[in-house]
């Protein structure tokens, strides 16, 4: 099962590896990792994706907040959850195929950033499974390059992952 | 410790300047620390990157003691934390010297250690450049900490030290290693040590909830056939205490893990032995039957369960108290957890706690007990490597502190020597360290001039760290050290005549010195016993002499730890002996 897991972390150096060699110590999986500042100055938030049963996950959170520059770690349920993710993926695109691919790219409200005589590269956010979407739609014109942030999310509502100190 | 306010000349004037203002450089302030700390004795080795700690240590404010090699130096400082509870602490300088320390570093954290390892590294400026003995020890060490600090700013190295050491004994204790660049050491700063840090977060103590703790006086109440696992972790918070009245009051039976052996006593009724691969029949077969088994700072490693949870503890609930959360439940599904230091929750739980009902299974354990006591055949003429554990008890009456590394003897000394106290056996359980023993005795030795502290070693083990001879001859720690020399690397021999046909591939030790003549090269005072009776009397003479000795035991090399359950099996399916 897939599991999103923000978690609190100092923002000092090296504090992704010492998440990651945990991770990686431990043998879980992991899917994605992002990371990036918070709202509060000194703490960073960083969203992972992991797989694996309910035993796991609870091994996964225990041993995530064993780590002392770890101030938090919550799961967060799905329904109760926005998550997100950007993907840039750039394409193959002639003039005769581009009118298709404007086609494609406005439901998804993506946008195009980027314009070559022969590529097109495109911005799409959204849940993992829309961006995947995007992505088989547009493999038939040829993908160039692709590249993804890896999932964010946060709790709806005014809930919020804090410090508890 | 206030600094009184200095005098000092500035522009031909007398000018008093506080505290605050005076500059000590950081090497300065990192003794300053230790001391404010109560750190007695600092093991380690010098070198480039920590020579400016090492300038500072010259004065002799905290007595250093110079090991032969690192890892000797970091394992005498864990025998140290070991036998005492309070933090071990070991320099070593950048690259080797800190590579060195790895596997002190891992063997400290599997078995919950506390530690404050502190190593050079190369200027700031250098980091990053594979400079001259440059090493990411930080990096390197991540897996194998507690936590870890790289300091940046000779302003931080105070608060640094303070948590390195509040990290590494609260809570469940644990290495923590500060890596000081050269320039660190060198670069001036004002001193004040801070009384106590906060860490956000690091959160050790935890208490667990009346809910819990009722439903364990009801489970006790209820449970027939209940059982303790004791673990490590009644050593490490000293609960050996409150774990007799826990006991007693509840008329508990108890088997000890490699980790807990002496954290309850190994004369008391109660006590069932160890448990697992080379367990007694009595602890094993109480694992398989128990309807009750609480977990005490232990945390079902896979020696103990055989890592078949299907045939371990099968008709048992399971409560588990630990100090650690993420032990709960890592390797076993636990039906009441208690998260908290097993001393606290203890001295909660025995309060109030109900008496079960096992007065028939105590008659059936203390069947067992007389049934299938541990064993070995006895000898005319040679030495039987059990024989002589025994002996070794006899002489000490239990009062020793012991320190093993991994493999035969370490099993014998689990087997046939019986533990009065906490902290007297002094073993590498978790990470199962060759070498590990004889520079622990160091340690031990140091916290405790007095006692009787004695390093049982095989031939092979003795070998990784012998060099350390020259520590106890130069500073006469009168370490014994009763090495049960069976000529080959034995455990390992073992699994090959088991389970590889008698392909014995790599296992034979020939070409190892005379370890007497070893032992007198470095000026230390030893003998040789191929005999009972040759053991009887140098083991004697080598208790009384005053200062650091060696037996050499000469003993078979066929000779197999037994009961054994073979890896892959249950409890269920103990070997007893070879003849069966």
């Amino acid at each position: 099962m897939r599991h999103i897991l923000s978690v609190l972390v100092n923002n000092q150096p090296r504090v992704l590896a010492r998440v990651a060699s945990l991770i990686g110590q431990r043998n879980y999986n992991i899917e994605s990792i992002s990371v990036g500042e918070s709202e509060k100055e000194g703490l960073s938030r960083m969203i992972i994706i992991t797989g694996g049963d309910h035993q796991t996950l609870e091994q996964v959170r225990k041993q995530l907040e064993k780590l002392i520059d770890v101030i938090k770690v919550e799961h967060l349920e799905k329904e109760k959850t926005v998550e997100r993710e950007l993907l840039l993926i750039k394409v193959e695109a002639t003039s005769a195929v581009r009118a298709e691919i404007f086609g494609i790219v406005e439901p998804f409200r993506a946008s195009i950033v980027d314009v070559s005589p022969q590529s097109l590269t495109i911005q799409v956010t959204g849940e993992p499974a829309k961006l995947e979407a995007m992505v088989e739609l547009l493999r038939p014109y040829g993908i160039i390059e692709i590249a993804r942030t890896g999932a964010i999310a946060l709790e709806r509502g005014l809930n919020k992952v804090k410090a508890t100190v | 410790m206030p600094v009184a306010p200095q005098m000092e000349t500035l522009s031909g004037q007398l000018v008093e300047t506080k505290v605050e203002e005076r500059k000590f450089t950081g090497s300065e302030i990192l003794l300053r620390c230790l001391i404010q700390e109560g750190v007695e004795v600092i093991f380690g080795y010098p070198g480039g990157a920590v020579l400016p700690i090492y300038d500072s240590l010259y004065d002799g404010q905290i007595r250093h003691l110079l090991a032969r090699h690192e890892q000797g130096a970091i394992h005498a400082a864990d025998g140290y934390a070991r036998a005492t509870g309070k933090p071990g602490v070991v320099v070593a300088t950048s690259g080797p010297g800190a590579t060195n320390l790895v596997t002190g570093i891992a063997t400290a954290m599997m078995d919950s250690v506390p530690l404050v390892c502190i190593t050079g590294n190369v200027d700031q400026s250098l980091l990053g450049t594979d400079a001259f003995q440059e090493a990411d020890i930080t990096g390197i060490t991540m897996p194998i900490t507690k936590h870890n600090y790289l300091v940046r700013d000779v302003n931080d190295l105070p608060r640094i030290v303070k948590e390195a050491f509040t990290i590494a004994t609260q809570g469940r204790p644990g290495p923590v290693l500060i890596d000081i660049p050269k320039d660190v050491s060198n670069a001036k700063a004002a001193f004040e040590y801070p009384e106590s840090v906060e860490i956000p977060g690091f959160h050790p103590w935890r208490t667990p909830g009346r809910e819990q703790v009722e439903q364990l006086y009801e489970a006790i109440a209820e449970a027939k056939k209940p059982l303790i696992l004791a673990g490590g972790g009644v050593v490490s918070s000293g609960a050996a205490g409150e774990l007799i009245a826990f006991s007693e009051k509840t008329g508990i039976p108890v088997t000890t893990t490699l980790m807990g052996i002496g954290g309850f006593p190994g004369t008391h009724p109660h006590w069932l032995g160890m448990p697992g691969m080379h367990g007694t029949y009595a602890a094993n077969h109480a694992l398989l039957e128990c309807d009750l088994l609480i977990g005490i700072g232990a945390r079902f490693d896979d020696r103990v369960t055989m890592g078949r949870i299907d045939k371990f503890a099968q008709k048992a609930k399971i409560a588990h108290i630990d100090i650690d959360p993420a032990e709960i439940g890592k390797n076993v599904r636990t039906y009441i957890p208690l998260n908290g230091d097993v001393k606290s929750v203890l001295q909660l739980i025995n309060q109030e706690v109900p008496r079960s009902r096992s007065n028939k299974w105590m008659d059936q354990l203390d069947e067992w007990k007389q049934r299938f006591p541990l064993q070995y055949k006895e000898t005319e003429d040679g030495l039987k490597p059990q024989w002589v554990i025994e002996q070794i008890y006899r002489t000490t009456q239990g009062e020793a502190i012991i320190t093993t590394d991994v493999g035969q003897h370490q099993m014998w000394v689990a087997q046939f020597y019986r533990f009065h106290h906490p902290r007297s056996l002094l073993t590498s359980g978790g990470l199962g360290t060759m070498g590990f023993g004889f520079p622990a005795a160091i340690g031990a030795q140091l916290a405790y001039p007095d006692r009787t502290v004695i390093a049982v070693v095989g031939d092979g083990g003795f070998q990784m760290t012998a060099q350390e001879l020259a520590v106890v001859s130069l500073e006469n720690i009168p370490v014994k050290v009763a090495l049960i020399n069976n000529q080959c690397l034995g455990m390992v021999r073992q699994w090959q005549e088991i389970f590889y046909k008698k392909r014995y591939s790599e296992v034979d030790l020939a070409g190892s010195p005379d370890f007497v003549t070893l032992a007198e090269a470095y000026g230390v005072k030893a003998w040789r016993a191929h005999t009972k009776d040759e053991a009887k009397k140098c083991w004697e003479e080598a208790l009384a002499h005053p200062g650091p000795a060696l037996v050499d035991f000469w003993v078979s090399p066929e000779e197999n730890v037994y009961p054994m359950v073979a890896p892959g099996s249950g409890l269920d399916e103990m070997v007893m002996g070879d003849e069966i």
